[in-house]
């Protein structure tokens, strides 16, 4: 059984999303975390979930990655436990130094909410078991900042190391991102940061279930 | 500084919008010269957008009540029973005057006024949409407030996380100097955790909630409601400035606060702000209200009384608490870092008492300021109605499969992709379908059922017969509910026209009003809420009669819902309704032969019932694969449509002597369906006996549209010419 927390910003608005998410495919309810709180509860998987923890003011997911909770954060990563950061998530996780690299504006300026192709990277994470090395995939985006950036050094280096967990497959780059990069993991491999939203992919209602790898891999 | 005690004078009652006789009877009513403060809220109560003083009248005869009505006009928003103990609190309402201003800021406060609409009435938003005009797309000024409006509505709802699913986009030159933003919201609650914003009991404090007040919308609900001139420009400071992740927070706080029991009234301030919302709580609940200005969170230094009165600062909220429970209210605001100050008191007096600096600077009894606001009998005079074209005048194309291609490509026909792929039309994860469809449904939360929405009107039709053009919108959107497989429930309206004080366009007021009742009597789909913009007039130029309609369907279980792309290879494709031949005020008319002629297509409620009414029970039947009403461009557009969304074309057969003419009418009250080859048959013969025309009219299939022996188009040739206009529109 996955025991995951999903924490809650002032203005984050996927968390819904993906308590149902992690409810339907694991079978159990996530804690739901305050930001303000600085405990986590004992857990296999940490959630950061979309939204616009803060407005988006300052930069997206800049002020939410000092707020009181993400030290617990930060210290559940050290130990292993898998934290997942989708969208705002994401942009949060990479402000906090938790992934490399940041996500800057989209190139082509303007919100995008549209459904892409992700192709698995790599195939041998915690996160992404579940798919097929190279598998393409249905995903949809939906942000303004999605438009992956890092040095040239970093960017080899992810690279090299395989923690380029997804790309934007098949021209549906929808931001500009850096060799089409949808998704990363850390160096250790238990933190996943990922513009796409898996969580509105999973059943029937949604008109298919490629999003559901993700949580299955990890429920595995 | 202006006074408190400055003399009134009559440019100070002009610059208020207020008439001599109105300012009169100001003088009657409280027996002595107003305060400028008082002069303020008068203009704020009695302007037409808050006091309705010349819609009054006719909207009153709009049919309001019905089984699934639980609370109808009057409130922030309408509410109806969708079953299972769960409510539907919807609204429509128009930021036309702003967001011609301030494009962006304009529209993103729309959107927050009418989200805030619907949790003030204690539910949570869960689907919005929105219908915009913009003027003719070479006018200069159009791409800018294309490009604002649009970013604006997105910027708002995306940050507050309310999945846009639907709505309109129109160009017409008649919107070149006044375009119309109408937003829509829709929020679920429980029936019994409804919040109505009639204060109760005397001694109980007043609280303001949420942000701050500034100088924003200082007199914004006066500007909406006078037409513009060359010195717009110089209105910009009366536009507000949004901020979602407020009003976000302040949704959250609120509700959490509701379902805590400390709420007693709740009423969210918009137009004319503190001064429209303590009067609305007082009014109601038959009691007085005093204010203590100087409790009153500000974000500006020296606000003076009447600019606190009249600020239309973002993201506010009043409420009567109880007493006993303010440390736990206030503890809930604290936690979402929002504003929470005690402000006043409510009492016996039946005043409306604002105190400032230890003055007394407005004393009014309260009762009068919304029930003694003048109501208009504008004269009025109906429309000439226009000369009928008849289909054997209207010329043949030189191509029907350019033509085809032409219209798909053309501003008002094209995919709205590059305008629905800035709003998130996913978040909430229950979105079951993306815009572009006859309706949006969504899934209700934790429930099989789903609710189906739509907005529509076709104001070129109300142009050349309002009444008629009134009725088609209700018909309108009436079908594309049904259309997705969802019973229709209840509207909202949005009634957009030019200055009442002209007759001609009193006329088109009242006109419309009537067809508007006529269908929502004979549909079963009374209007719940509603807002009404006048004025939208630039120089002298009124645009286009735009009674915006937006309705709800229920459907028992969201995954029978139908969509309106070709599902399959070798499916019929029926045409129910019948062949038509209206060609007056199509699309084709005026895309094609660039004539805006004629009459609308008639409006048969009884055929429109009895359609519907058919192909809502063959898709709850499980029968049908695909379904697309039939509206602007007629046959030939929703086959294409139909055909682009599924990537596979069609074989019709089209035995008229005037393909065109069948291919284009507008005729109403139609759908294509397609169903499973071998059920056909007995899917006419069925519908014969209810006296439903239905025929097969072609099978679905292969890479081409293809008509009879005449045109074909590929698909991909249609997608091209359908998806290209907007983006190249915008980055030109």
């Amino acid at each position: 059984m996955l025991r995951s927390a999903v924490i809650v910003f002032p203005g984050s608005n996927r968390d819904r999303d993906m308590v149902a998410a992690l409810t339907k495919i694991t079978g159990t309810a996530p804690a739901v975390v305050w930001h303000q709180d600085t405990d986590l509860p004992d857990v296999d998987l940490v959630v950061l979930p979309g939204g616009f923890s803060y407005g988006d003011y300052l930069r997206s997911g800049a002020i939410a990655a000092r707020s009181p909770v993400m030290t617990a954060v930060r210290e559940k990563a050290a130990q292993g436990v898998k934290v997942l950061g989708v969208c705002n998530g994401f942009q949060i996780l990479t402000e906090a130094g938790l992934l490399p690299g940041a996500l800057m504006r989209n190139a082509g300026l303007k919100f995008v909410c549209r459904e892409v192709k992700l192709k698995v990277a790599n195939a041998g994470t915690a996160f992404t078991g579940a798919y097929m090395q190279g598998q393409i995939l249905r995903c949809p985006v939906a942000h303004h900042d999605g438009n992956y950036f890092a040095d040239a050094e970093t960017l080899a280096r992810i690279e090299g190391e395989g923690q380029v967990a997804f790309r934007y497959a098949e021209g549906t780059n929808p931001n500009g991102s850096l060799n089409d990069i949808a998704g990363i993991v850390n160096a250790a491999g238990n933190v996943l940061g990922m513009m796409p939203h898996p969580e509105n992919l999973i059943e029937a209602l949604h008109g298919g279930t490629d999003g559901r790898g993700i949580f299955e891999s990890l429920a595995a | 500084m202006i006074p408190n005690d400055t003399p009134i004078t009559p440019d100070l009652v002009k610059s208020h919008g207020l008439k001599p006789d109105e300012y009169a009877r100001i003088l009657a009513l409280i027996g002595r010269e107003p305060t400028l403060t008082e002069l303020g809220i008068f203009s704020a109560m009695w302007n037409e957008h808050c006091s309705y003083k010349s819609s009054k009248k006719w909207l009153k005869t709009l049919p309001t009540t019905g089984a699934c009505v639980v609370h109808g006009p009057g409130e922030n928003a309408g509410v109806v029973d969708i079953g299972d103990g769960d409510v539907a609190v919807f609204k429509m309402e128009s930021h036309n005057h702003p967001s011609y201003i301030e494009p962006y800021q304009g529209a993103a406060t729309g959107v927050g006024g009418i989200l805030r609409d619907v949790f003030t009435m204690g539910a949570r938003p869960i689907a919005a949409m929105n219908a915009l005009r913009f003027g003719a797309p070479d006018h200069p000024k159009t791409r800018h407030v294309v490009s604002g409006v649009v970013a604006g509505v997105g910027g708002y709802g995306n940050s507050f996380g309310v999945p846009t699913v639907g709505g309109e986009v129109n160009f017409h030159p008649r919107y070149n100097g006044n375009c119309l933003v109408n937003a829509f919201a829709l929020g679920l609650a429980r029936a019994d955790g409804i919040f109505l914003s009639e204060a109760k009991g005397v001694g109980l404090p007043v609280v303001y909630l949420g942000a701050k007040t500034g100088r924003d919308g200082v007199g914004g609900a006066t500007m909406a409601s006078a037409e513009f001139d060359e010195t717009i420009e110089e209105k910009r400071p009366t536009v507000q400035v949004g901020d979602p992740f407020t009003e976000k927070r302040l949704l959250e706080a609120c509700l959490e606060l509701m379902a805590s029991g400390a709420v007693i009234a709740i009423q969210d301030m918009g137009a004319a702000g503190l001064t429209c919302s303590a009067v609305e709580m007082g009014a109601k609940g038959d009691l007085g209200i005093d204010l203590d200005l100087d409790k009153v969170p500000v974000r500006e230094e020296r606000m003076t009384a009447y600019e606190m009165m009249l600020s239309e600062s973002q993201e506010r909220m009043l409420m009567v608490l109880e007493p006993a429970r303010q440390a736990e209210a206030e503890a809930i605001f604290a936690k979402w870092e929002l504003d929470f100050a005690v402000v006043g008191v409510t009492t016996d007096t039946l005043r409306f008492v604002i105190r400032h600096q230890g003055e007394v600077v407005a004393d009014l009894p309260i009762k009068d300021l919304g029930d003694q606001a003048p109501e208009y009998d504008r004269p009025w005079v109906a429309p000439q109605a226009p000369a009928e074209v008849k289909a054997a005048d209207v010329p043949a194309p030189n191509d029907l499969g350019a033509a085809l291609l032409k219209i798909l490509a053309s501003p008002d026909m094209c995919s709205r992709r590059w305008v629905f792929e800035q709003y998130d039309t996913l978040v909430q994860g229950n979105s079951a379908t993306i815009p572009g469809g006859d309706a949006g449904v969504i899934r209700i939360d934790g429930a099989s059922k789903g609710l189906a929405m739509s907005a529509d009107v076709t104001p070129r039709y109300c142009e050349a017969d309002p009444y008629q053009g009134g009725m088609q919108a209700v018909a309108e959107c009436w079908r594309n509910i049904t259309a997705v497989g969802a019973t229709p429930l209840a509207i909202t309206d949005n009634l957009n026209f030019g200055n009442p004080e002209k007759p001609e366009i009193m006329g088109q007021f009242v006109m419309a009003i009537k067809g508007i009742g006529e269908a929502c009597r004979a549909l079963d789909f009374p209007v719940v809420s509603g807002n009404v913009s006048l004025y939208n007039e630039t120089l002298g130029q009124a645009i286009l009669p735009t009674p915006a309609i937006a309705g709800i369907g229920l459907l028992a279980d969201v995954s029978r819902h139908v969509g309106y792309a070709f599902r399959a290879e070798g499916e019929a494709i029926l045409l129910v309704g019948g062949h038509g031949d209206h060609l007056g005020q199509s699309i084709y008319l005026r895309e094609i032969h660039g004539r805006e002629e004629g009459a609308p297509p008639p409006v048969d409620l009884a055929a429109e019932k009895r359609h519907g009414d058919f192909v809502r029970g063959l898709i709850a039947a499980g029968e049908v694969t695909a379904c697309h009403d039939l509206s602007d461009g007629g046959l030939a557009v929703t086959l294409a449509e139909m055909a682009m969304a599924g990537g596979r074309g069609a074989r019709i057969d089209l035995e008229a002597d005037a393909p065109h003419v069948a291919l284009f009418a507008e005729d109403q009250a139609r759908y294509v369906v397609t169903v499973a080859a071998e059920a056909a048959a007995a899917i006419c013969e069925r519908a014969a006996a209810a006296g439903v025309p239905v025929a097969s009219i072609g099978v679905t299939g292969g890479e081409t549209l293809r008509f009879g022996d005449g045109a074909a188009i590929s698909v991909s040739s249609m997608r091209e010419a359908h998806e290209g206009w907007f983006p190249s529109y915008m980055a030109g």
